[in-house]
């Protein structure tokens, strides 16, 4: 155990008195960030390919947009994020001549991402909302955008929360694959660490543990949010 | 807005696929009418009454809304369906919004449009809208007496206060027609008097209602026309006295044996 000791204080030196707690902070930002815009972003999308999805489909153009929508789903889930988030960076944005900072680029792909794998779970919360909320709103004028915004997504949303929930806990450990193109994450941050002294063992643990420890707040931070939601059900 | 017509339904025809439900109707309502509906299971009753504020679009034919077809496609439905109270079986109160915001919800939706219409959407106007709507709201409450459930969710009141609270859900907007859907049907028995109540309350007011129903003491009460419909057609259509003292037609005589014991 003396090795281990002395594995830790190398560990402990590099990062608090040679200032690697920095990209941990950084990478620590970084990651939440990336996951709750993502989470965000792809709740937007998600709402609006589902509401499209679940409009009756007397009209061929909502045939076609529901076509479309299936099209985009299949593409974001049939990939891993970590290919689109390449593809994004080194391919797309500069065959199109932009450049943004990578972190935004994993903002907008962890959007888009999400926004299909939330598209599913949210047509299943509309499709759980008993269809006479809708009646009821639309029977006094509501149109159907408002109905299906004031009365029925809430509810969707209430009951997805859950599955929300687990979808942002994917989103925080999917995060460790933005150093892929150049992101500072907690992966890259404990990876320099351990760079420094061919030593990794302490430093993936801490890794592991600040991952552990985020979740279990962000699990905690869910359950009170459901308890709170709940008071239509009493 | 000529002789007093509420709804003229002309020709009007409804089909799920090929399931054809409503096979040619005409019929006019007139202001002031309590129009009850009866009719077997399955011969069309809800859908005939969900095709006159179009919650189901009509298949062929016109309803012809205050002078306007409202099964017209090009028409905006919505601010029709404000002058048409609906009730449903199932109360169809959001679950989400407590009874005082169940009732605000339509009339403030209503208000601010109209504000921004006319430019006056502000501070100010928007709370007096809120102030005018909340009163209304209270008073249509406190005269079914559930003014002190005005914060309580639709899950905490029987099935009897949900089905009261619809109703007024839909006069807080001032309809000029009210559209009921065998309103008591999934009660408890014991709270069907007090649904019954608040509809007869409301016909004593004037108010032009439709009424699918099954309560034939209701019928002989309040209505001032009853319309049988069989097979997605109106098979008879007379006063209450015409239709239970003296029915013409064999099915109308068989369904009303059936129905009063
Ligand atoms: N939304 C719908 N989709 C398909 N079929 C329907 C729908 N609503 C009603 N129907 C059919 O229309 C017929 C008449 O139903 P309905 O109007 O509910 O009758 P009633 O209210 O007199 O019992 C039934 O055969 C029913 O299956
Ligand atoms: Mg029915």
């Amino acid at each position: 155990m003396g090795n281990f000791s002395f594995r830790f204080e190398t560990f402990w030196d590099i990062l608090v008195n040679k200032g690697g707690y920095r990209d941990v902070i950084t990478g620590l930002q970084n990651t939440m960030t990336i996951a709750v815009v993502g989470l965000l972003v792809g709740i937007v999308i998600g709402t609006l390919i589902a509401t499209a999805r679940v409009l009756p489909k007397y009209k061929r153009i909502v045939r076609m947009l529901d076509s479309v929508c299936k099209f985009y789903v299949g593409l974001f889930r049939g990939t891993p994020m970590v290919v689109q988030l390449l593809v994004f960076y080194y391919v797309l944005l500069p065959l199109m001549g932009l450049r943004f900072p990578s972190v935004v680029v994993a903002m907008i792909v962890f959007g888009l991402n999400s926004g299909a794998y939330i598209s599913e779970i949210m047509r299943a919360g509309i499709l759980s909302v008993d269809p006479g909320q809708l009646e009821g709103a639309r029977s006094v004028g509501f149109s159907y955008s408002a109905a299906m915004i004031k009365v029925v997504i809430p509810q969707a949303i209430k009951n997805i929360l859950p599955t929300l929930g687990n979808e942002f806990i994917a989103l925080v450990k999917e995060t460790s694959v933005v150093s892929f193109v150049g992101a500072m994450d907690l992966y890259l941050a404990f990876q320099r660490i351990g760079a420094g002294t061919y030593e990794f063992m302490i430093p993936y643990l801490a890794m592991a543990v600040i991952y552990i420890v985020v979740i279990c707040l962000i699990t905690i931070g869910i359950k009170i949010m459901e308890r709170s939601l709940r008071k239509g059900d009493r | 807005m000529t002789d007093n017509k509420v709804i003229e339904v002309k020709g009007l025809h409804k089909s799920f696929g090929d399931n054809h439900v409503l096979k040619g109707i005409d019929a006019v309502i007139t202001k002031g009418e309590k129009v009850v509906i009866l009719g077997p299971s399955g011969s069309g009753k809800s859908t005939f009454l969900r095709c006159l504020n179009c919650m189901e679009d009509p298949t062929g034919g016109s309803v012809i809304f205050n002078g306007v077809d409202i099964a017209d496609p090009k028409v905006d439905i919505n601010v029709h369906r404000q002058k048409m109270g609906m009730v449903f079986q199932h109360f169809n109160l959001f679950a989400n919004k407590t009874v005082i915001e169940n009732i605000m919800m339509a009339p403030i939706y209503v208000g601010k449009k109209k504000l921004k219409k006319e430019k006056n959407y502000n501070k100010a106007s928007k709370k007096a809208l809120k102030e005018s709507v909340y009163a209304k709201a209270m008073e249509l409450l406190k005269k079914i007496g559930l003014e002190e459930k005005a914060d309580a969710y639709p899950s905490q009141l029987s099935g009897g206060q949900k089905q009261r609270v619809a109703i007024v859900r839909a006069l807080c907007m001032e309809p000029e027609v009210m559209l009921f859907d065998e309103p008591t049907s999934a009660l408890d028995p014991e709270m069907v008097g007090e649904v019954l109540e608040v509809m007869k309350n409301l016909a004593a007011q004037g108010m032009t209602m439709v009424v699918v129903t099954h309560e034939m003491g209701f019928a002989r009460e309040v209505a001032s026309r009853v319309v049988f419909m069989d097979e997605g057609v109106i098979e008879e259509d007379g006063t209450p006295e015409e239709i239970f003292d003296n029915p013409k037609s064999e099915r109308l005589k068989s369904f009303l044996s059936k129905v009063i014991i």
